[in-house]
């Protein structure tokens, strides 16, 4: 139905292949459409948040080809043949990996509205550091505003996890979704 | 034995769905068939409409609707105001019922602050009704602009309502005027102080949202909103905007990404998508953007206050005098001009025994969007400016500013304490926390520690700020004489399943403050029922008891008495069921740890899940009993809570770049007894963030032409990670005499005193330059402009000197 308006107004469209959260999808997009909106509105993985639309607070961040990426500064198109790795596909069957869990036990969120993409951000911070100091986590979390907690709790919470996932050598479920 | 669960720092239950992305926000949300709205916002902050062109909107690609103004005439009412000035004549635009008016849904004819609401597209998609905004034509003519609220009052200044004479909401006072002026007067020593609190940006994570959905056959609405007070907002849309019955209106608050006081509003997003979902037969949604929400979104702070404290050459503090201007903006908001006067006015003396003392607002009406109130609202402006104050005569009278506080502070034998501005004080011993927070910063050490940075090339500042803050809003009854036009109490039902499950539903709304959890601690403790048995219900209207919602820090303070409440009437109930059942005297039942039994006859004992099952089947009740566990209470306190503490702030300035770094923070709070001492940090942490950057970095801009200039988070800073020190905390408990649980506010109090602190700390930093104070926020290039200002000043003395 609404593809129909779109024809009849003469929009254009560009077919993207991609992966997302390890399956297959393809879709027609409108080459203007951002991906943030492609995934909230057009795939529903709604975890992925808008908070600013211009790149400055970092609740829209996910994965693409392993990188984390603010999916309001770029467009849908441009993740044709792309690996994209969503809030949603980091636990599996409602099963908390060592950074949600300590999050959760460190209180590291309150609202939540910033955490899906602090957690998108911070998966790839733990891919290449491992054992980061507190002043490499703030760094790290600099693109990612957080009205709520002031930080600190979110700090705590990463060091807990990396302590967590060095005695449990569970290096797998800090990455997120092994199978 | 079931383990102690009030007071346990337990994990936030509402945690693991938000980890995983799968809370749903109100912009979640999709519904068959769901049609997207986009505003069209004011270009100018004040100009007349003269003609709207949507013809072109109409043609273009999805559109199904274009609204404005004269389309909702005689449909729609305006928005009312709630909280107004109590006691004083006030000044409102109209509400066809009488009451006090707070504009129209839809700009008419005049637009009156650069976000005012001017037409609405209704499209296919969002980015349809967005596109098509640019195909509506306006033709203003502006109209002269005023941003200053003592500007606004003066003779000859543009006027806003016509209802509203001299652009003057009221002029409200508290205290004693003949008191604190003669107290002035006859005073050893006299200080006085002049400053602007800045206005402020909320800036909850997420932008505000609406979805309205009407059902043509059942003629029933449905209301999916960003609303942290659900039942108030049914009331309020539905018989004094909508004009339709109460009981067609059901509200569901979702998942809501924080709000510090924001959402607790009535905007006109939330009627639009009520009226066209009826009108379009189908649902309606609209989701703001992060520059919508910084031109309309109620804002916070902005006051201009003219002050004076009075004392004796040795430290005590006779007299207290202020006038403020507070910014009102455009329109009043839902409850912004109850927050701009008692508030901030009746708080003034904070902790300090000061007889003599008064207060006057002027609430004003500009060209700016509208105020509301910013976590700590009205208390954080009044413990800014009374901190200042007392550093200031502590300076004047060459004393130690710990020492000032120490010697005015109200004893602990003195509760309940009237502070002479019109709040009764609750509990406290003020003295304890102070004590504890300067030896928690080493006070005794500080100058050593100021010498060691000055050989660094820094100047190292201590600012100590001492505060109460009035939360648990409140007894109803006297917040009538404050001006609210509702009911203030709380309400907690307990539903027991006779699986010995039990469902407990709030009527107030989480913003972020993990009430899933910390209710069902209250739950879990009084009945002694483990956590996991107990599911929590809250924020839909066709669900939940009615409960007022989530501001002032009252959802704890007054909800969570009336979720005890609700547990004493069903442990009640199951003694007596079972003294029934036992063939024993009621009163040698005893109920405790999720199990009643006879005293002295531990063989007669029945479980929890036992006599939940048994007043369900109710084979066997006393006579007139009815059966099932299912209790509702509802909780109007007998006055407010007043949590207090001590923070201090310790800042390092950079000789020369007048960069202000916070090195040490330390906060001493009592909220009483803390059901959940993980939560309440986190409210702590947040709240410390939240009032550093007030003092920091935040500041909405205007220019005379009412153009927001801090539109963005390019432009609009909020604290990031890096900005902030980790703080150190600590808590003193004092209980309220108020309510059963003895608990006060948290969620807000400790963004009361950070910027105070810090302020203090700042103006401490640069004592010797011979600077008395600097209005917030204290950036770079502010101080460095300062510095370099007082040092040109002082070399050109001397050098005068020496000529
Ligand atoms: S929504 Fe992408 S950075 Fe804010
Ligand atoms: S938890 Fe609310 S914005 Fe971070």
């Amino acid at each position: 139905m609404q593809l129909l308006i779109f024809m009849r107004e003469g929009t254009s469209f560009m077919k993207i292949s991609l992966t997302v959260n390890g399956t297959q999808n393809t879709a027609n997009v409108e080459p203007r459409i951002l991906l943030v909106d492609f995934i909230r509105d057009t795939l529903n993985l709604t975890g992925t948040k808008l908070g600013c639309d211009t790149g400055q607070c970092g609740t829209c961040v996910i994965q693409v080809n392993g990188k984390p990426v603010k999916s309001c500064s770029m467009l849908a198109v441009q993740v044709d043949g792309c690996d994209v790795k969503t809030i949603e596909g980091v636990s599996q069957h409602g099963q908390l990996n060592t950074l949600q869990q300590s999050l959760w036990e460190k209180h590291g969120l309150q609202c939540g509205f910033c955490t899906p993409g602090m957690i998108m951000t911070l998966l790839d911070f733990l891919q290449h550091n491992e054992d980061p100091s507190e002043d490499e986590i703030r760094s790290c979390l600099e693109g990612h505003l957080c009205r709520c907690t002031g930080y600190h709790s979110v700090v705590r919470a990463v060091r807990d996890a990396v302590v967590k996932a060095r005695q449990t050598q569970s290096a797998d479920l800090l990455v997120g979704s092994a199978d | 034995m079931v383990q102690k669960t009030f007071g346990a720092p337990l994990k936030s239950r509402e945690d693991p769905q938000m980890l995983q992305g799968e809370s749903p926000y109100t912009a979640d949300i999709k519904l068959p068939g769901m049609l997207h709205m986009a505003i069209l916002r004011s270009e100018y902050a004040h100009a007349k409409i003269k003609h709207i062109d949507t013809s072109e909107a109409l043609k273009m690609p999805g559109v199904v609707r274009v609204i404005t103004g004269d389309d909702l005439t005689g449909k729609i009412m305006p928005l009312p105001c709630i909280w107004i000035p109590g006691g004083v004549e006030s000044h409102f635009p109209p509400h066809p019922f009488g009451l006090p008016g707070a504009g129209d849904v839809l700009a008419k004819d005049r637009v009156r602050f650069i976000g005012d609401s001017v037409a609405a597209v209704v499209a296919e998609t969002r980015y349809q009704a967005y596109d098509a905004l640019a195909g509506i034509h306006i033709d203003y003519e502006p109209l002269p602009v005023v941003v200053d609220p003592e500007d606004a009052l003066k003779e000859g200044a543009p006027l806003l309502h016509d209802a509203v004479p001299h652009n003057l909401n009221a002029d409200w006072t508290c205290g004693d005027k003949a008191a604190a002026d003669k107290a002035i007067a006859e005073a050893e020593v006299v200080v006085n102080l002049s400053m602007y609190n800045q206005r402020t940006i909320n800036n909850p994570l997420e932008p505000r949202s609406a979805i309205g959905n009407y059902d043509p056959v059942t003629e029933d609405y449905t209301l999916w909103a960003t609303t942290q007070s659900p039942h108030n907002h049914r009331f309020l849309l539905s018989v004094l905007v909508l004009g339709i019955p109460f009981n067609k209106l059901r509200v569901i608050a979702p998942t809501i990404g924080g709000s510090f006081g924001t959402k607790g509003y009535i905007y006109p997003d939330m009627a639009l998508v009520l009226f066209l979902s009826k009108e379009l037969e189908r649902p309606v949604k609209w989701v703001d953007t992060r520059n919508g929400l910084m031109r309309s979104t109620v804002q916070g702070r902005d006051h201009k206050q003219h002050a004076t404290i009075a004392g004796t050459k040795d430290g005590k503090i006779t007299g207290l005098r202020c006038t403020s201007y507070a910014n009102l903006g455009a329109y009043p908001s839902t409850i912004g001009p109850g927050v701009a006067t008692a508030l901030m006015g009746r708080s003034l003396s904070g902790p300090y025994t000061i007889e003599n003392a008064f207060c006057e607002v002027f609430a004003v009406f500009t060209n700016i969007v509208p105020l509301g109130a910013q976590r700590g609202s009205g208390r954080a402006e009044a413990t800014f400016l009374m901190e200042r104050l007392v550093d200031l005569y502590a300076a004047e009278i060459g004393m130690d500013p710990a020492e000032v506080r120490r010697k005015n502070m109200v004893p602990p034998d003195q509760f309940p304490y009237d502070n002479h501005l019109g709040w009764t004080y609750d509990s406290g011993n003020y003295g304890a926390a102070l004590e504890r927070a300067l030896e928690m910063v080493d006070y005794a050490h500080i100058n050593e520690r100021k010498a060691e940075a000055s050989r660094r090339g820094k100047r190292l500042g201590v600012g100590i700020a001492s505060f109460v803050a009035i939360c648990g809003v409140g007894p109803s009854t006297r917040m009538s004489k404050e001006g609210m036009l509702g009911g203030t109490w709380e309400s907690a039902n307990i539903r027991v399943h006779p699986s010995g499950e039990v469902g407990i539903t709030l009527g107030s709304k989480s913003t972020g403050q993990s009430h899933v959890t910390t209710f069902a601690q209250i739950a879990a403790e009084e009945l002694g029922v483990d956590m996991d048995n107990i599911r929590v219900y809250h924020s839909d209207t066709q669900k939940a008891p009615y409960g007022q919602g989530t501001y002032g820090s009252r959802s704890y303070s007054v909800g969570g008495p009336a979720m005890y409440m609700a547990a004493q009437k069903i442990k009640e109930k199951i003694r007596k069921a079972a003294a029934h059942m036992f063939e024993a005297a009621e009163e040698d039942v005893v109920y405790e740890g999720g199990k009643v039994f006879v005293k002295d006859t531990p063989q007669k004992v029945k479980t929890f899940q036992e006599m939940a099952m048994a007043l369900w089947y109710g084979w066997n009740l006393p006579a007139g009993m009815e059966p099932t566990l299912d209790e509702t209470s509802f909780f109007d306190p007998a006055d407010f809570n007043y949590p207090f503490g001590t923070h201090i702030a310790v800042i390092e300035i950079d000789n020369q770049t007048g960069q202000v770094d916070l090195v040490r923070y330390v906060a001493v709070n009592d909220a009483g007894p803390l059901g959940n001492p993980l939560v309440v940090n986190g409210q702590v942490e947040g709240s410390i963030t939240h009032g550093a950057g007030q003092a920091l970095i935040e500041r909405a801009v205007y220019d005379e032409q009412g153009i927001l200039l801090t539109d963005s988070f390019t432009s609009y800073a909020i604290p990031r990670s890096t900005d902030l020190p980790e703080y150190e905390l600590d808590y003193t408990v004092t209980p309220s005499p108020h309510n059963a649980l003895g608990v006060k506010g948290a969620g807000e109090i400790a963004t009361v005193p950070p910027a105070a602190a810090i302020g203090n700390a700042v103006c401490d930093a640069l004592a010797d330059l011979g600077i008395k104070h600097i209005d917030m926020p204290f950036t770079a290039e502010k101080i460095w402009r300062v510095m370099r200002d007082a040092e040109q000043k002082k070399n050109a003395a001397s050098n005068g000197h020496h000529v």
